[in-house]
C-alpha cells in the first residue's frame, strides 16, 4: 500500500462538476473524456466515477470511492455520515439561505410555527432549533421557491449562488444559513489503508488551490 | 418457471403484496448464512481460547444508570424500556460496560489478570436508509488487569489472529492514543479549566473527523502557528513507527517495539489523530480496517477507569469486531482473489 494505489474519486455532476474537473486535471488527473463523455458514470481508467451531488457522500461513506468532491451544504444535511473532511477546495462558493416573499409580514405576525420549506431538512431543522424558534419542515425535491409563492409555506431554506432566482421569482434573503464552498473528503478505511495516495493528492489540491487563491 | 420471452408486461398497480415486516435495520439470518458466520465465530472463539481467554455473556437488559457510568451520551441515545417496578432499563448497547460492571462485582474475587471473550449481540439506534443494522453481533475480548503497554500489545496480537483466523488475509489495526492530542493542548494553553470552549470547539472537530473545521478552531483559539502546525499535523500524521519519534508519544513508542517483537508491525498503522466515539477511552485505541471494505471491522482500546467506577481499580484493554462486517469483508477479498 504505497502512492501507487489508486485512488477511485467521486465527482459530483451538476454545478460542482466542471470546476471539479478543472481542479482535479490542474494537478495532474486526466478528466478529458470525462468532459467529453456526458452520459458515462464510471471512469476505470481514470478512477473517477460521476454521481448527483447528494450520492456523494454515501458512494464514499461505503467505501464505492476513496474521496470525493462535494459542497459543504450536502455535507451539512449528511452531518452524521462518518468521513473525513480533508480540505477546503474553496470554489463553487454558494450561500444557504432564508428566503421569503417580498414585504412578508414578520415572523412574529403569525400565531403558528413557521412553515419552511426546503430539500435540506435537517439542516433547516437544526438551524431553526439552534436560533430558538419552532418551524415545520415540509420537505420538497426541487424548484423549491415555488412553495413560497404557491403557499406552500412562508419561507424556504435553499442554496443560492448569485441570488437571481429568488430574485425572479419575487422572494427576498432574510437570513444566511452558512456560506458553503466545495470540500474534499475521504472515506475512514481509504484514509488509512491508502493514506499515502490520499495525503499526495490533498496536498497537490491544497497547493493548486492556494495557487489560485493567490494565498 | 417462465422464460424472460413469456413474461408479459405488468402494468404497476402502486401495490405490493403484503407480507409481515420486521423492523428497519433488523433481519432474519437464513440457514446458509447462520452456517457461514457461525463456522467463523467459532474459529474467533478458539483463537480466543488458546490464548486463555474465557466466554462471558452478559444481560440483554441493563439498568440505564449502570450504562450510564460508561458512557451517558452512547446509553441516552439506546432503546430504553421500564421494567415492572418502573426502573429505566436499555437494550445492551455495548459489551465492555456490562463486562467492566462485571469484573468489578460478580467476578470481583477473581485474580487479575482476567482475560474474558464473549460473541452476543448488541442493538444500536441507526439513522434510517444507511444500510446500518440496528442488531448485529459482536465478538471480543477485555483483558483486565495487565496495565500498559503490555496488555495493549497482547490485545493487537490477538486481534491479528482473529481476523486472519476468521479468513481476512489483507487487513491493517491503526493504532492512536486517545490522551495525546487532549495533552498537547494542555501544553498549548488549551485547558480544559482555562479555555473550555475552545478545547471543546477543537476536540469536537477532531471527533467529527472535520479537518477544515480543525483548521478553523485551531486558528480561533488563538494559538501560535508552530503550535497549530503541529497540532494540525499530528490530526492527520499516520504511518510506521518513524511518526512516534514525537513528544507526548513516548507511550506508543514503547507499545511499537512490543507490536515489533510480536511480529505483527507490519499490520499495524500508528494514526496520532485517532479518536473513538466510546468516552471510557484512556489511552491507546485501535480501529480494524480490511481492503475492500469501507467500514471498519470494528474497533477498542484502553478504558483504565472504567472498572474503578464500578468499585474495582483495575486498568483494562478490549476489542469488538462487527460479525456482519466480518462475513461481508471476506466475501469481498474472496472475491478479489
Amino acid at each position: 500500500m504505497s502512492a501507487g494505489d489508486k485512488l477511485t474519486i467521486a465527482v459530483p455532476r451538476g454545478a460542482l462538476m466542471s470546476g471539479s474537473l478543472e481542479l482535479l486535471e490542474s494537478v495532474g488527473v486526466d478528466v478529458a473524456e470525462v468532459r467529453e463523455n456526458d452520459r458515462k458514470l464510471f471512469f476505470d481508467e481514470q478512477g473517477i466515477i460521476t454521481m448527483r451531488p447528494s450520492d456523494v457522500p454515501t458512494y464514499v461513506e461505503h467505501g464505492a470511492a476513496d474521496v470525493g468532491i462535494v459542497g459543504k451544504d450536502v455535507l451539512m444535511e449528511q452531518f452524521e455520515r462518518d468521513l473525513y473532511e480533508l480540505l477546503d477546495l474553496d470554489f463553487g462558493e454558494c450561500r444557504l439561505v432564508v428566503a421569503k416573499p417580498k414585504g412578508a409580514a414578520a415572523p412574529n405576525a403569525h400565531a403558528l410555527p413557521e412553515r419552511i420549506a426546503t430539500s435540506y431538512t435537517k439542516t433547516a431543522e437544526r438551524y431553526f432549533a439552534s436560533t430558538g424558534r419552532q418551524a415545520e419542515v415540509i420537505e420538497v425535491k426541487g424548484s423549491v421557491e415555488l412553495a413560497a409563492i404557491a403557499g406552500l409555506a412562508e419561507a424556504i431554506v435553499d442554496l443560492t449562488a448569485t441570488g437571481t432566482t429568488l430574485r425572479e421569482n419575487g422572494l427576498e434573503e432574510t437570513e444566511q444559513i452558512a456560506v458553503c464552498t466545495a470540500r474534499l473528503i475521504a472515506n475512514p478505511a481509504a484514509y488509512r489503508l491508502k493514506a499515502e495516495a490520499i495525503d499526495d493528492l490533498a496536498a497537490r489540491l491544497r497547493a493548486a488551490v492556494g495557487a489560485r487563491t493567490g494565498s | 418457471m417462465l422464460g424472460p420471452k413469456a413474461r408479459v408486461p405488468v402494468q404497476a398497480t402502486g401495490e405490493f403484496s403484503e407480507t409481515v415486516p420486521v423492523p428497519t435495520g433488523t433481519r432474519d439470518v437464513l440457514p446458509e448464512e447462520l452456517a457461514l458466520e457461525r463456522g467463523i465465530s467459532l474459529a474467533i472463539l478458539k483463537v480466543f481460547a488458546d490464548a486463555g481467554y474465557r466466554e462471558v455473556a452478559t444481560p440483554s437488559l441493563e439498568y440505564e444508570e449502570t450504562m450510564r457510568i460508561g458512557d451517558p451520551r452512547a446509553a441516552e441515545r439506546a432503546y430504553h424500556l421500564t421494567d415492572s417496578n418502573g426502573r429505566i432499563l436499555v437494550a445492551r448497547f455495548d459489551s465492555t460496560i456490562p463486562i467492566a460492571r462485571m469484573a468489578a462485582t460478580t467476578l470481583a474475587a477473581a485474580a487479575s489478570p482476567l482475560r474474558l471473550c464473549y460473541l452476543q449481540s448488541v442493538l444500536r439506534p441507526i439513522e434510517p436508509k444507511r444500510g446500518q443494522s440496528r442488531e448485529y453481533l459482536q465478538v471480543g475480548m477485555e483483558l483486565l488487569g495487565l496495565d500498559a503497554p503490555g496488555g495493549d500489545a497482547e490485545a493487537i496480537k490477538l486481534a491479528c489472529n482473529v481476523i486472519e483466523a476468521a479468513g481476512i488475509g489483507d487487513y491493517r489495526i491503526a493504532v492512536g492514543d486517545s490522551s495525546l492530542f487532549g495533552r498537547l493542548l494542555d501544553e498549548a494553553g488549551l485547558t480544559a479549566d482555562g479555555a473550555p470552549r475552545a478545547r471543546e470547539a477543537v476536540m469536537y472537530e477532531l471527533v467529527t473527523r472535520d479537518l477544515v473545521g480543525l483548521e478553523r478552531e485551531l486558528d480561533a483559539a488563538g494559538l501560535a502557528t508552530a503550535q497549530r502546525d503541529e497540532l494540525l499535523g499530528l490530526a492527520q500524521a499516520r504511518g510506521g513507527r518513524e511518526l512516534l519519534d514525537r513528544a507526548g508519544a513516548e507511550g506508543l513508542s514503547e507499545l511499537a517495539g512490543l507490536v515489533e517483537q510480536a511480529g505483527v508491525a507490519d499490520r499495524v498503522i500508528y494514526d496520532l489523530g485517532l479518536i473513538r466515539s466510546q468516552t471510557y477511552y484512556t489511552g491507546t485505541v485501535l480501529e480494524v480496517y480490511a481492503a475492500g471494505f469501507g467500514s471498519p471491522l470494528g474497533g477498542g482500546g484502553r478504558y483504565d477507569e472504567l472498572v474503578g467506577r464500578f468499585g474495582r481499580e483495575l486498568s483494562a484493554f478490549g476489542f469488538a469486531l462487527n460479525m456482519d462486517h466480518i462475513c461481508r469483508a471476506r466475501e469481498i477479498q474472496g472475491e478479489a482473489k
